[in-house]
């Protein structure tokens, strides 16, 4: 038995046929192509699988695809602008925060959705917002780097904004 | 003191080897654009997955497959009587005293760890192929398990195989045995110590994975893996297989981190290969972390005891080391020499010793087979000689870290008494640095006024080694290695000017398209941007020998070195013969050749190579087009080295552990790309605090893994981390041409000892000599209690 869901990935809208039990991270990559996050654990450990569900952070490999129907996902394939890096991918490169990368996409996503609650982040707050994603190549310490480097290269984006009369 | 990174573009290329460039592997991987394995999708592609024992320890009475057979959409089901090929998983490495055991890719009769393989679904879809293998029935008549290296080798344990008597994998000992014992009897203090080095899970974060895909009529089979060393798994594969090797294609896609678990042959991907021929569709495995938790080779697990022997003045005079060795059900590909010649060769540290004496039992127990872990061996042993060297001190009531100083090897090259030539080295430049990094009088002068105030602060020094590049490849033969340990290259220059390196390593998370790039652009003396590297792939490179034990700068590295080397006179033939000069009179220095002392007749290596390939003006008898292939076999290993110290606060009332500093110097020679370099500091510490303080494979008596998931086992997070402070010295290696040492397993070799050293400076003041890592807080807490115990009730 299978249900007909819609699923809205980085603003394109998709209608797929999944069985009940489908995890949305399968749905992702194995029905709509969207390889980006990983699967690291199947059991909400890791964070290699995070997506943006409505705008909150959350782990794709623990929520039924069908659960979601209807509902917006950020993947890391949306976070580029034509082919611009987003502030967080930029970070990440620039400081050298990823070495295989399989945890790169969770990491990147979980710690957008940290510098949307909290734009300037103290180490320890980064660290604690880390807590449900794992890496085992960086050590943490360059990816730290990374997220401090992006809120700032976002806070100085909101300050022109603003000054451009643009404001939120 | 983080290093800066640059952009490519804004260095000078005269600049591009040694400048810390941002990593061109980068983009996919921050895009999702890259490729693991699990990424590949295939037309009619069918998935795999494997029935696995559930008990440690079992014969097998029958496997009922039926139920699965019958499912709608499962394609093929098969069990070791399908079996049409060899199916036995050969040892790399042998040793005199092995006992080569069978090793089946699927167990018919017997099963001996938890995970080992019994059966293979084909099926239609992922869920689909796992919900089959439930429905496997299997009946086990259930034995007695043994997981500990110690009780295996007693005589009432549970026997694991027909042809290891008293589950005895080798006997191995290195040094001299007599000349030790005279030391020991003439030295004035023997410090002596029992310890473990708790078995690991590897934990890379992508899973193990294949795709496998045949084409029955060219006989031509392709798998796609997540492997560290693509070649050597086509060797080895083809032979289980019974597939010839030249039709056999292992592609290393993008690879989601190894640290030693994807250098082996497993069972697996020789099942998915198999299963790829017998449906003549392309098929797919991907292990679940469950599986990898119970079937990834792991590492480390010895218990040691070990002996030192130092005199009045502070020399150390001897060691002895006893250790017994957990190799697991089967020998993995390279096990035997993981705690034997990776392990004792390194027994003498940074120390001038006289006599060592080492002596390994390999056992085999009902655990995954053990094997590699990020550095095999040199972590184990660096254990044993830092915790050693920092009792000594403490006994003899000197400073840690200037016995050090007083022990350390002075002139280079230094012969060692167990078997290796340490290359170059400086040790006394990184213990100053560190020192003046932890500012140490200071922080003495703290931790003692804070004992006053009931605190316990302690400090922890490593003063590891490392030995990368394991070479050259006869010696490597003489100690029982089944493979040859050069590194091939092709350098190739494309008629537009433009070049394609090819290696035989293959990266996963190292950044090789970079640093390689810097190195090819830096010889051939061209745009950084101009050439491109691949690996990774036996169809693009035919030989290599992958990526592990840090061999892929000294030794890849050096190999394209050779090979551009060989591109440049090849060129320099043509410009001079083009310039109408001797080859002697002309010079090349970045990329352009000139004639010696009119440096306006002049041709660019690019152009040169556009002539090459037009073909119309080149020197007599010369071949035409510019490439050049080399087999590189370093002269001898190379030895980094440095110091890591870690400060940390015990709270002997609760034992836990707060990290104040972790302190890193490293000289692993001259550094291609220093914040490639940096980042696998962090990363090996990271790993080396998590063995100190969190992780471990655990066993039920019975065998059952009691750490099988991320829940239990503790894979360390960012806020269990303590942040570094790295800093380097440079000691160039005198035995390759880039002068380079490795890196990679520095950290993880380095930071176990510096953080046990560190919590045992804290509790001095209890008396605790050595706790058994993890050194998880109740562990801590007992040790601090039990001698406070101790020493109230007047007991010693
Ligand atoms: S795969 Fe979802 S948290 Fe690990
Ligand atoms: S970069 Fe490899 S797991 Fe994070």
């Amino acid at each position: 038995m299978t249900h007909d869901i819609t699923l809205t990935v980085n603003g394109t809208e998709h209608e797929l046929s999944v069985e009940p039990r489908t995890l949305l991270i399968h749905a992702l990559r194995d029905e709509m192509g969207y390889t980006g996050p990983n699967v690291g654990c199947e059991s909400s450990m890791c964070g290699a699988c995070t997506v943006h569900l409505d705008g909150d952070a959350v782990k794709s490999c623990t929520l039924l695809a069908v659960q979601v129907d209807g509902a917006e996902v950020t993947t890391v394939e949306g976070l580029a602008d034509d082919g611009e890096f987003h502030p967080i991918q930029q970070g990440f490169q620039e400081e050298h925060g990823l070495q295989c990368g399989y945890c790169t996409p969770g990491m990147m996503m979980t710690s957008l959705q940290l510098l949307e609650e909290n734009p300037d982040p103290s180490e320890a707050e980064i660290r604690e917002a880390l807590e449900g994603n794992l890496c085992r190549c960086t050590g943490y310490q360059n990816i730290v780097r990374a997220v401090e480097n992006a809120a700032e290269t976002m806070r100085s984006q909101k300050q022109e904004l603003a000054a451009d009369g643009g404001g939120d | 003191m983080g290093v800066e990174s640059k952009d490519a573009a804004e260095v000078d290329a005269a600049d591009i080897l040694g400048s810390a460039i941002e990593r061109r592997e980068d983009p996919a991987l921050l895009t999702g654009d890259a490729e693991y394995t699990d990424d590949i999708q295939l037309p009619r592609m069918c998935h795999v997955a494997i029935k696995r024992s559930r008990h440690a320890h079992a014969a097998i009475e029958g496997i009922d497959t039926s139920a699965a057979e019958e499912m709608d959409g499962v394609v093929d089901v098969f069990t070791a009587e399908d079996l049409d090929v060899p199916g036995k998983l050969p040892v790399g490495w042998l040793l005199d005293t092995l006992k080569q055991v069978d090793h089946p890719i699927l167990a018919s009769e017997r099963v001996r760890y938890q995970g080992d393989a019994l059966a293979v679904v084909v099926a239609e879809e992922r869920y689909l192929a796992h919900d089959a293998v439930g429905r496997i029935e299997v009946d086990y008549d259930i034995l007695d398990a043994v997981t500990d290296p110690a009780d295996a080798l007693a005589d009432d344990a549970p026997a694991l195989h027909d042809d290891a008597a008293g589950n005895v994998a080798f006997d191995w000992e290195i040094g001299d045995r007599e000349a030790t014992d005279a030391a020991f009897e003439d030295a004035d203090h023997v410090v002596g110590l029992d310890l473990e080095n708790q078995l690991l899970i590897p934990n890379a974060m992508e899973p193990r994975a294949a795709v496998a895909e045949y084409n029955p009529s060219e006989n031509e089979l392709a798998v796609h893996m997540t492997t560290q060393n693509p070649h050597l798994h086509r060797l080895l594969m083809s032979g289980v297989i019974d597939h010839p090797e030249h039709k056999l294609r292992v592609r290393a896609p993008d690879v989601g981190g190894g640290f030693g678990s994807k250098i082996h042959h497993y069972a697996d991907e020789a099942l998915v290969a198999i299963a790829a021929k017998r449906v003549e569709r392309p098929v797919k495995w991907q292990a679940t972390r469950t599986e990898t938790y119970l079937t990834d080779a792991q590492g480390r697990g010895h218990q040691t005891h070990a002996e030192i022997a130092v005199d009045d003045d502070g020399t150390i005079q001897g060691l002895r080391v006893d250790t017994k060795a957990n190799l697991g059900a089967y020998l993995s590909t390279f096990a035997p020499s993981v705690p034997t010649y990776l392990y004792g060769t390194l027994l003498s540290g940074q120390y001038d010793i006289p006599t060592i004496h080492c002596a390994v039992e390999g056992a085999f127990t009902n655990v995954p087979p053990v094997d590699a872990y990020r550095g095999a061996g040199r972590p184990e042993a660096s254990f044993v000689v830092e915790r050693l060297v920092t009792l000594a001190a403490r006994e003899l009531g000197e400073d840690p870290a200037e016995f050090r100083r007083q022990n350390f090897v002075r002139e280079f090259p230094h012969e060692t008494p167990v078997a290796v030539v340490y290359d170059s080295g400086d040790y006394e430049k990184p213990l100053d640095r560190a020192l003046e990094m932890l500012d140490y009088e200071e922080f003495r002068e703290r931790q003692a006024e804070a004992r006053e105030e009931g605190r316990y602060l302690g400090v922890g020094f490593s003063a590891y080694i490392e030995a990368c590049g394991l070479a050259p490849s006869e010696l490597a033969g003489q100690l029982g290695a089944q493979a040859g340990l050069w590194e091939s290259s092709l350098v190739r220059f494309h008629p537009s000017g433009t070049v394609t390196a090819y290696v035989g390593t293959s990266g996963h998370g190292q950044g090789h398209q970079t640093t390689f790039a810097q190195i090819v652009a830096n010889e051939l003396g061209i745009d950084y941007d101009d050439v491109e590297v691949v690996e990774g792939d036996t169809d693009e490179i035919p030989q290599g020998m992958g990526t592990y034990g840090s061999r892929s700068a000294a030794v890849g590295g050096s190999a394209l070195v050779k090979s551009s080397e060989k591109l440049v006179e090849k060129s320099r033939e043509i410009a001079a013969h083009q310039l109408e000069v001797a080859s002697e009179d002309v010079e090349f220095e970045r990329g352009e050749f000139s004639v010696t002392g009119a440096p306006d007749r002049s041709i660019h290596i690019q152009a040169v190579a556009q002539q090459s390939y037009l073909a119309h003006d080149l020197p007599e008898g010369m071949e035409p087009g510019l490439e050049a292939t080399s087999f590189y076999d370093p002269e001898n290993f190379v030895f980094p080295f440095g110091v890591h110290a870690a400060v940390v606060e015990v709270d002997p009332a609760s034992g836990e552990i707060d990290f104040e500093r972790y302190v890193a110097v490293d000289d692993v020679g001259n550094q291609i790309n220093p914040k490639i370099v940096e980042g696998q500091i962090h990363g090996g510490v990271a790993q080396g605090v998590g063995q100190a303080l969190y992780e471990g494979a655990e066993y039920e008596s019975n065998g059952q893994l009691l750490t099988g998931s991320m829940q239990d086992y503790t894979v360390p997070k960012a806020v269990q981390i303590p942040s570094m402070e790295t800093d380097s010295t440079v000691t160039p290696s005198p035995v390759n041409p880039l002068g380079v040492k490795g890196v990679g397993e520095a950290g993880t070799i380095a930071a176990p000892q510096a953080v046990v050293n560190a919590v045992c400076d804290a509790l001095e003041p209890f008396d605790v000599d050595h706790i058994d890592m993890p050194l998880k807080a109740e562990t801590v807490w007992r040790a601090t209690s039990e001698t406070t115990v101790a020493t109230d009730g007047g007991e010693e």
